[in-house]
């Protein structure tokens, strides 16, 4: 557990998603306030070696990993998978081709 | 068998008649609409707020609305912490509601609804299942660089694992896996068994995002972070990412959806469970 960022860090962390959440007006929202208690409530008052607190660690580092994971996965979501099916053309135009237009060709005639 | 093929014809008779009139090369756009996982709804709400019922559970609300859960139950947590959690999926959806975002909310709903009606005894039964398989239980004999890998990242989880609740389990090269002992396999099923039905839903839902009991265990006993377990799970394909490169579209969307499910599952157990700590505390006090 050593190897675990300072909890200031994580906490820091999650407000600043938060805000990518909420918005401006993130400073209203039941979780900003959660987290700030939360945070100041498990604050170290000493040298002892507390459970708790590492727990309380843990569990912020993962709604940090949350967080994070779901806004980058949704940003490629919507970069790559998120536009449905190419049409034809599209998908030609991929390669650089154009599709056929066909002029004077069948079904020109009339 | 004759009368569901009917009634299938029945059902699906739209669709059918809709197709005979498309011309063929138009796909048939609103005959997809069936799955409801990628399904799209609107907001149609502005804000979302927790009240506390007269169980001491939670709820959810959507402005005046209390959120329910798909097969029609009200949609109670058990903790504050979790019912924040979940009001902050549902304020985080910005034009329509992408459902496939809010894990917290889908184990949650896993967990009221139960939809495959499973005991906690299946529940672990199908737990234990994966430690047969367990990702790192399976090495491979080549290429070196890999074996290495492999030995120098999976073996110190192994170690910490069997030391931790004094098992063996051991690794194997071979298709058929470790022969994984009996004792081992009861000291596991008593201690899932120590878990209630909601954490036990998480670590389910944790075990089969990561393929493996030890990295789950690992991970909620808090000996890795969810970084570290994804990584260790993704271990092979790490390897094939750094000898042949990095496509975004594909490792790094896969790497981010697996680690916000594991966050997500882990985060269920930590604070599904949570309630009964604080219990304990108060009477202590």
């Amino acid at each position: 557990m050593a190897s675990l960022s300072s909890p200031l860090r994580a906490c820091r962390g999650i407000l600043k998603e938060l805000r990518a959440i909420q918005g401006p007006s993130y400073k209203q929202s039941l979780a900003y306030n959660y987290v700030i208690d939360q945070f100041r409530k498990n604050k170290v008052t000493g040298e002892r070696y507390c459970r708790a607190q590492q727990e309380a660690h843990h569990a912020s580092l993962t709604y940090l990993c949350l967080l994070t994971s779901t806004r980058n996965h949704l940003a490629l979501h919507n970069l790559y998978h998120g536009k449905g099916e190419r049409s034809p053309e599209e998908v030609a135009g991929l390669v650089g081709l154009r599709l056929p237009t066909q002029p004077g060709g069948k079904g020109w005639e009339k | 068998m004759f009368k569901n093929v009917i009634r299938l014809q029945s059902r699906l008779g739209g669709v059918i008649t809709f197709c005979k009139v498309c011309p063929r090369h138009e796909p048939f756009r609103n005959a997809v609409k069936y799955s409801t996982a990628s399904a799209e709804r609107k907001r149609f709400y502005q804000h979302v707020s927790i009240s506390q019922s007269e169980g001491g559970l939670y709820e959810v609300n959507l402005d005046r609305k209390k959120l329910k859960t798909p097969s029609g139950k009200l949609f109670t947590v058990p903790n504050e912490a979790l019912a924040i959690a979940v009001a902050t999926e549902w304020d985080a959806q910005k034009d329509s509601i992408k459902f496939y975002t809010m894990h917290l909310t889908t184990l949650c709903n896993t967990a009221l609804d139960n939809p495959t009606q499973r005991s906690k005894e299946q529940m672990i039964s199908a737990a234990l299942k994966f430690l047969e398989t367990d990702t790192i239980c399976y090495r491979v004999d080549e290429p070196p660089g890999l074996v290495e890998l492999q030995r120098n990242e999976w073996d110190p989880v192994l170690h910490w694992i069997e030391s931790r609740y004094k098992v063996t389990i051991g690794s194997s090269s071979s298709i058929l896996g470790p022969q994984v002992p009996e004792g081992t396999r009861e000291t596991f099923r008593q201690h899932l068994g120590s878990f209630s039905l909601w954490p036990l839903t998480g670590l389910e839902f944790v075990i089969t995002q990561l393929k493996s009991l030890v990295l789950s265990l690992g991970m909620l006993d808090r000996h890795l972070s969810v970084e570290r377990a994804v990584l260790l799970s993704r271990l092979e394909e790490e390897y094939q990412i750094r000898r042949w490169g990095n496509v975004e579209w594909a490792h790094d969307y896969d790497m981010y959806e697996l680690q916000a499910r594991t966050a997500a599952g882990a985060l269920f157990v930590h604070l599904s469970s949570e309630s009964s700590t604080v219990k304990h505390k108060l009477m202590q006090d």
